[in-house]
């Protein structure tokens, strides 16, 4: 059973932060497909699309035949712990500093076996499950988990280390004001953070669940304007030396494309808050939560951007958002580079239409605040780095991996209902 | 796989002489290129050569970056007409001998002088490590990156619970060793080990704990092969081959290692040398680890699958012993010296049946198995090679 952590004492200012070391980040490119794939939690591994082998570890032609079609393929995850190890001395510091460490070969049901992580309560020569996931380098490794769940499995040292947890740690919500901000306070109130900071724009102007959010436990209410830098750099200041998750939940969002608006005041709006927003707040936040990835129970954790889905392929109902997600995505993939040193995760989570004003012209379905909250608290403890949420979301990444120039057409024949 | 029908052609004709060894040391400042220039040059001193005599050279190192066998021809002056660069660890002692010797008796080479050699630097081993081969950089560095000592300890681990093998079971092997290395000077452990220190060293990978991980260090090993004939006529103390195998990557269908590829060959060495286990005058293993000792215990057909612990309970592992095992300390008590590791039995074997051993002296040995087994490529060790030799003894 593994011991469930404490909550961490108060930090000792006089102490130097624990630098971030990373375990080793190198992998040839064949390997970097188990990395895209556990950017979204699944377990894929090479199958050989001419006679049907599963290979691994990852390679460049078929261990059986030499064909060089090697498609990813999703692979049952169940198998057996063949044996163990407890590593007590490393010639990698990461490793060093957070010895023993368990690993140990899984033999696959599926066929071949994995050097692999194991979880504390995997029972030994017993069977487990394999999870895939990236590490504080920010690349695909496994992971062998005790076939069910176990009391507080998830609070284990080294199944911490691939997972952000809110669990004791402090969060940072922008946009008060959003549809979004009670649903997001209350999914990580109960998920156990200890702090949840709501930034606040325009404090003076009243808005309907400013009550409601006042009420959940932990909340502080903080005032911060995204289009401001004065007003994000004042608030980092108070508050980015603790701050461990980091949810850009502030969007500015108007329907319409480019000839319909007839002048720029909106797209530059859609710019000031959906991409110069992310920029202010990575400018000031970012150092140092990158600082303090490696900093106990509630070091920096995660940066979660959330976007629309329609980042990847335009909807032309709301073109000139679609443009500012775009935008804003292409910076998501600047900062994951960015935060990669200090093994922080920039998790994006994509969203379709959700279900407030702004979409209310639209059919459903539509993504409900409480199911976006849910699921980015859910992603952050699982460990994942892209999310998609809802049908709609979902349905048009698949088009869009199937081909992206056919989902462009698609598009422009839709209302924005779906994909 | 078809089944061989032609008899392979023996080694008659050609023999292996000039056993050297330059003695390891801990750490070294100096380069691969150093320690290879030192055992070449001590081999061919004790033969009567010069450089200008060797046609063929074989070189085995895992530290020459950026050069390879090529870079050492110009840097040490030899121009041979043959040329040989084995990466292959700890079997590469083996596959030099195997090469060379048909180089020779095809008239390839007239002096092939094999040599092994690695420094180690104070930072070189975790930097080997981490760029070892692309599957351990993808697929066992990430985790844990516990090197070679993470690996063997799954395999241990995992012949533990399949055999009933216990921790005192490898660690017989090891103060067998320990013992041996005693009675060679040039050994890095010179102190005695006992089974008590052994079971109650600290862990470094369980179940592998200190007394079961050998000590990286620097050093060289080097053997001349040429015709028996040059050899009689310069009056040089030879070695015959009597047979060899190689074979890598064995098995790839077992799902963790619990055999190496001597099990698919080693009928036919036994055939070839026209011998059975029971001629060995010793035995000498790769062991980097002792479960892998044990399992070529199995593989080379000394005892059955899974015989391993009753074997090495019943037997003598010393020089004195019934069954002398890594006369020398093997890597265990006198070091690895890198790929020279994939050398050290086999220029033991060579002193040993030529009565040349002084201190480690098996008394009246003649006929000497030499096995070797390298490169942890990911989750096992892929090169397996093993070879006969027979000298005129004492
Ligand atoms: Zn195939």
């Amino acid at each position: 059973m593994t011991d469930a952590i404490l909550p961490p004492p108060k930090k000792d200012p006089q102490k130097r932060t624990r630098t971030q070391t990373l375990p080793s980040g190198l992998r040839s490119r064949a390997a970097l497909g188990l990395t895209a794939a556990a950017a979204e939690g699944r377990f894929m591994l090479q199958v050989c699309g001419e006679c049907g082998a599963l290979q691994y570890p990852p390679r460049d032609a078929c261990s059986t035949c030499l064909s060089t079609e090697l498609p990813w393929r999703d692979i049952d995850p169940a198998g057996k712990l063949i044996a163990e190890t407890t590593v007590r001395t490393s010639t990698n510091t990461y490793f060093r500093e957070r010895t023993p460490w368990r690993v140990g070969t899984v033999r696959l049901d599926a066929g071949p076996s994995v050097m692999c992580h194991v979880h504390g309560d995997a029972p030994r020569g017993g069977r487990v499950r394999i999870i895939n996931r990236l590490d504080k380098s920010g690349q695909g490794v496994l992971y062998a988990l005790p076939p069910e769940g176990t009391p507080n499995m998830e609070d284990d040292p080294q199944l911490r280390e691939i997972t952000a947890d809110p669990k004791f740690r402090r969060v940072l919500i922008t946009d008060a004001r959003s549809e979004n901000a009670v649903a997001l306070a209350e999914a990580f109130a109960k998920a156990g953070a200890s702090i949840i900071f709501i930034g606040e724009p325009e404090g003076w102007r009243p808005y309907p669940h400013r009550a409601a959010l006042d009420a959940i436990p932990n909340v502080q209410i903080v005032p911060l304007d995204v289009t401001d830098t004065a007003s994000v750099a004042e608030l980092a200041g108070e508050i980015g030396g603790k701050t461990d998750i980091l949810v850009n939940n502030a969007r500015f969002v108007r329907p319409g494309g480019i000839m319909d608006r007839g002048d720029t005041v909106f797209a530059r709006d859609e710019m000031e808050v959906n991409y110069l927003g992310l920029i202010r707040l990575a400018q000031s936040f970012g150092p140092a939560m990158r600082g303090r990835g490696a900093d106990g129970d509630n070091s920096a954790a995660a940066w979660v951007n959330i976007l629309s889905v329609y980042a990847y392929s335009n909807m032309p109902a709301f073109g000139a958002f679609s443009a500012s997600s775009a935008a804003a995505y292409s910076l998501s993939q600047c900062l994951r580079a960015e935060m990669r040193p200090g093994g922080v995760r920039v998790m994006n989570v994509y969203t379709g239409p959700t279900d407030d004003a702004w979409h209310q012209p639209l059919p459903p379905p539509k993504v409900a605040p409480a199911a976006l909250a849910r699921s980015i608290v859910s992603s952050l403890k699982d460990g994942l780095e892209d999310v998609f949420v809802g049908d709609v979301a979902k349905d048009l990444i698949e088009r869009w991996r199937a081909g992206a120039k056919v989902l462009e057409r698609e598009m422009s024949e839709t209302d924005g209902g779906g994909a | 796989m078809a089944v061989r029908t032609s008899r392979r052609m023996g080694y008659e004709g050609v023999v292996l002489a000039a056993p050297a060894t330059t003695p390891y040391q801990r750490f070294s400042k100096e380069t691969a290129h150093w320690w290879i220039a030192r055992a070449l040059r001590q081999s061919l001193q004790s033969a009567g050569l010069s450089p200008r005599d060797v046609d063929g050279f074989s070189v085995a190192s895992f530290t020459l970056f950026p050069d390879t066998a090529v870079g050492l021809t110009q840097h040490l002056g030899l121009t041979p007409r043959w040329l040989d660069h084995i990466p292959m660890g700890g079997a590469s002692g083996v596959v030099a001998l195997r090469r060379a010797a048909r180089a020779v008796q095809a008239g390839d080479a007239d002096i092939v002088a094999c040599v092994a050699g690695d420094t180690n630097h104070v930072d070189s081993f975790r930097r080997m490590l981490s760029s070892f081969s692309r599957f351990a950089q993808d697929a066992s560095y990430p985790y844990g990156a516990g090197g070679p000592n993470a690996c063997f300890a799954l395999l241990t681990d995992h012949y533990m619970s399949a055999y009933g093998a216990t921790r005192e079971d490898f660690g017989r092997i090891c103060v067998a060793q320990r013992d041996n290395a005693l009675k060679n000077p040039h050994a890095v452990m010179k102190k005695p080990l006992t089974m008590d220190q052994y079971l109650s060293a600290r862990m470094i990978s369980d179940p592998i704990a200190l007394f079961d991980c050998v000590m990286p260090v620097s050093g060289a090993e080097a053997f001349l092969v040429m015709r028996e004939e040059d050899a009689r006529a310069a009056g040089l103390p030879h070695a015959h081959i009597r047979g060899s195998i190689e074979r890598h990557n064995a098995f790839p269908e077992d799902p963790i290692q619990m055999r190496g590829g001597w099990a698919m060959d080693i009928d036919e060495l036994y055939a070839m040398a026209d011998a059975k286990p029971d001629d060995m005058d010793l035995l000498q293993t790769y062991d980097d680890y002792p479960v892998i000792s044990m399992m070529q215990f199995e593989d080379l057909g000394f005892c059955g699958k899974g015989e391993g612990p009753a074997f090495v309970r019943e037997r003598d592992l010393t020089i004195a012993g019934d069954f002398p095992h890594n006369t020398s300390g093997g890597q265990l008590s006198a070091g690895q010296a890198g790929a020279a590791g994939g050398f050290i039995g086999l220029v033991e074997a060579i002193r040993q049946v030529t009565g040349a051993a002084g201190p480690t002296q098996v008394e009246g040995a003649t006929t000497a198995m030499v096995s070797g087994f390298g490169m942890i490529n990911y989750d096992r060790g892929v090169c397996s090679s093993a070879a006969i030799i027979s000298g005129a003894g004492t």
